[in-house]
């Protein structure tokens, strides 16, 4: 995964509160094995104006003009600009992988659904979230087209030559700009967790019988 | 020891160690800590784990405890002639990818053909794999079902299934304590489903976000533990992150015998255990909410959100009715997807199929209370097909015990082989664009149930009803 210290680019506006996981990426998409090739998925149902599938060309299809993603105004875009509980609904990690595959950096919104803000962080994927009126200033400034500049090491998104500070979990930050493996930080402390199942088990055998 | 609420008490049993101070409390959003918390169960399925396998794969690990785990394919299978195979290449590679991991990791699975196959959250409990005080996950949101065993349990994304695999625990920040007290006595048909939906109409489906619920009061009491996964399953549709209910005989009674649940000197000793698992009477939860059950009425959704909610009596709201304006261009898409009308009787709303299943409403109880309703009709011939789909083989097997599935055949219905199905049609049982469901699942977002497919989210009775009246009805006037 790669480190993320700082993006520059477009923002793209998607004006709908609760967006949830099937509209990013909807359930034949999840047929896949593999943690790749979903880009051409995202937001399927709105994107297109046919129906689609794994084995369906994406090239072939016809694209819906009325949908946000396929303006091209907004080619290119690295961010993600949206409304509030986006990503609500099912677990499936898909979503991320589709928003990442398309070449999204970074999700900005008032408010995620938790599931989908952990997969986004493991993912290299930063999700911040940022008060109502400064997501409208954001909004507005996508809708002229001004550039964004998202730094994590200063915890800040600058546009339209104001600054906005956003707060983020110290470790989380660490594991994203430093593109850490979270499980083989976990490892480090193997210590700690045999030392927890030995004390776990005299008090809950139970949970240790593999009946 | 200050009085601890459930969650408190799951919580602090499964810290192996603090990661990470958090922030400072900052305008509204302090950060709490990262804490590395242990996972007793972790329950696969075949749609979010094989990338999970392949990254463990690809870092040479092998998983940290292979007991704790349990694999079941339920999301992608075909509900029809399942011996002859899986017609699909693509669903047939992903349920041949979750065999051949777990025979390459030795982790315990129930294949598609076992009696014992189904629905990942029915079949946890129904194994005793799913027991008090555990923590419980699954790469799927509605983990928050065993909760109901007084279990913390939540959906995961597929790294962190990975995690799970790799290391037999988490990172997590603990959540806030929501206490949802429903007070009373449900009146007759009105169900658990119902309570579910009047809960995520009242508060939201962001209302609990970055809380576990814990339920409680006498008409949650009352339910059996089927009514109370009803109610946990759906937690996630009101945000929150699990759903709880305090142990009592009722748990301890479904599990005594279950396949995996101890047993002999080891059961004495952890039902024991298990009976401190309910909140201190002066703990402190970080917000309440109480419910009359009195107030609650079979609920009815209309929109594509499960918080687009209303009682069957009602009309289909008017958008210019809702103050907020991000409310209000909610509901104005939600009733052009639907194609209805504001105003219109929500019980004169015809259906074009009818879902039985899922985990949320598949259970015996549920089939019981579908096929008490459809005995002795038939469906209407506007209903083009009713699903009923068993939570697993075993309810399947009971039902067929009791000749649930003769009144299903006879009255029209078509009796399937368990698994998600029409939930999320990702195999062939799904709505054409257009078509109108009466379902007993959990979300009735844009295309869930097949692009174009427009979903009512209801109990089993009430869905039953609407496959014999062709139409939504009101089952307290059956
Ligand atoms: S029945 Fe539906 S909600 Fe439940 S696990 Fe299957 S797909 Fe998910």
């Amino acid at each position: 995964m790669e480190p993320f210290t700082v993006v520059r680019g477009k923002a793209l506006p998607l004006d709908h509160a609760n967006v949830d996981t099937d509209a990013i990426i909807p359930k034949q998409y999840l047929r896949s094995i593999r943690r790749t090739g979903f880009g051409p998925f995202l937001f399927d149902d709105w994107r297109y104006l046919d129906p689609g599938d794994l084995d369906v060309d994406p090239a072939a299809r016809r694209p819906n003009p009325d949908f946000v993603l396929n303006d091209s105004r907004y080619a290119g875009a690295v961010i993600l600009l949206a409304r509030a509980n986006f990503g609500c609904g099912s677990s499936r990690e898909h979503a991320v992988w589709a928003l990442k595959n398309y070449g999204f950096r970074c999700v900005i919104a008032p408010s995620f659904a938790e599931i989908f803000f952990n997969n986004c962080l493991k993912n290299g994927l930063l999700s911040i979230v940022f008060k109502d009126n400064d997501i409208d200033d954001f909004f507005a400034a996508a809708n002229r087209g001004e550039d964004f500049m998202v730094d994590l090491p200063a915890q800040r998104v600058v546009v339209g030559g104001r600054v906005y500070s956003f707060e983020i979990d110290p470790f989380r930050k660490r594991c994203l700009v430093e593109s850490l493996d979270e499980i083989g930080l976990t490892l480090d402390h193997a210590d700690a967790i045999h030392a927890y199942e030995a004390r776990r088990h005299r008090q809950a055998p139970w949970l240790f019988s593999s009946s | 020891m200050a009085a601890r609420t459930l969650y408190d008490k799951l919580w602090d049993a499964h810290v192996v160690r603090r990661e990470s101070d958090g922030a400072a409390p900052h305008g509204d959003s302090a950060i709490a800590a990262t804490e590395l918390i242990y996972i007793d169960r972790q329950l696969l399925h075949e749609v979010t784990s094989p990338q999970a396998f392949e990254g463990l794969r690809l870092a040479g690990r092998r998983p940290w405890r292979i007991d704790a785990n349990l694999a079941v394919p339920d999301h992608n299978v075909p509900t029809l002639d399942r011996a002859r195979g899986i017609p699909d290449p693509i669903a047939r590679a992903q349920l041949q990818a979750l065999d051949a991991n777990c025979a390459e990791f030795g982790i315990r699975k129930i294949d598609l053909l076992d009696v014992r196959q189904g629905i990942v959250h029915v079949i946890g409990p129904e194994q005793g794999a799913t027991l008090p005080g555990m923590t419980i996950v699954c790469g799927d949101s509605h983990t928050s079902t065993h909760g109901a065993f007084a279990a913390l349990a939540f959906g995961i994304g597929t790294s962190e299934v990975e995690h799970v695999l790799a290391t037999q625990c988490l990172l997590q920040k603990k959540a806030k304590n929501l206490l949802i007290r429903v007070e009373g006595v449900l009146g007759r048909g009105v169900t658990a489903k119902d309570v579910a939906l009047a809960i995520i109409g009242r508060i939201g489906t962001a209302g609990a976000t970055g809380c576990v619920i814990e339920y409680a009061g006498s008409a949650i009491l009352d339910l059996s533990m089927e009514g109370r996964m009803t109610v946990c399953n759906m937690s996630i549709e009101a945000g929150a992150r699990a759903g709880l209910i305090g142990v009592d005989n009722k748990t301890i009674d479904y599990l005594r015998g279950r396949p995996l649940a101890p047993q002999g000197a080891l059961w004495e000793h952890a039902v024991q255990a298990w009976r401190e698992l309910v909140t201190d009477p002066d703990a402190r939860f970080d917000r309440e909410l109480m419910i009359a059950a009195a107030d609650i009425e079979p609920q009815i959704t209309w929109g594509t959100s499960p918080e687009m909610v209303v009682p069957v009596g009602d009309r289909v709201p008017d958008p210019a009715s809702f103050a907020d304006p991000v409310k209000r261009a909610g509901a104005e898409r939600a009733l052009t997807y639907m194609g209805l009308k504001p105003g219109t009787p929500m019980a004169s709303i015809a259906v074009d199929q009818v879902f039985i299943g899922s985990c949320t409403n598949a259970r015996i109880e549920d089939l019981r209370a579908a096929a008490a309703v459809a005995a002795g009709h038939r469906k209407a011939n506007t209903v083009i097909r009713v699903l009923v789909v068993p939570g697993s083989g075993l309810v399947k097997q009971q039902a067929e015990r009791e000749g649930l599935h003769e009144v299903f055949l006879a009255a029209g219905f078509e009796w399937r082989e368990p698994g998600c199905s029409m939930c999320l049609g990702m195999n062939a049982d799904r709505l054409a664009p257009g078509e109108r469901c009466a379902s007993t699942s959990n979300r009735n977002f844009e295309g869930r149930q097949g692009q174009g497919g427009r979903t009512h989210l209801v109990s089993p009775a009430m869905a039953a009803a609407a496959a014999i009246a062709g139409h939504f009805v009101d089952v307290r006037r059956l």
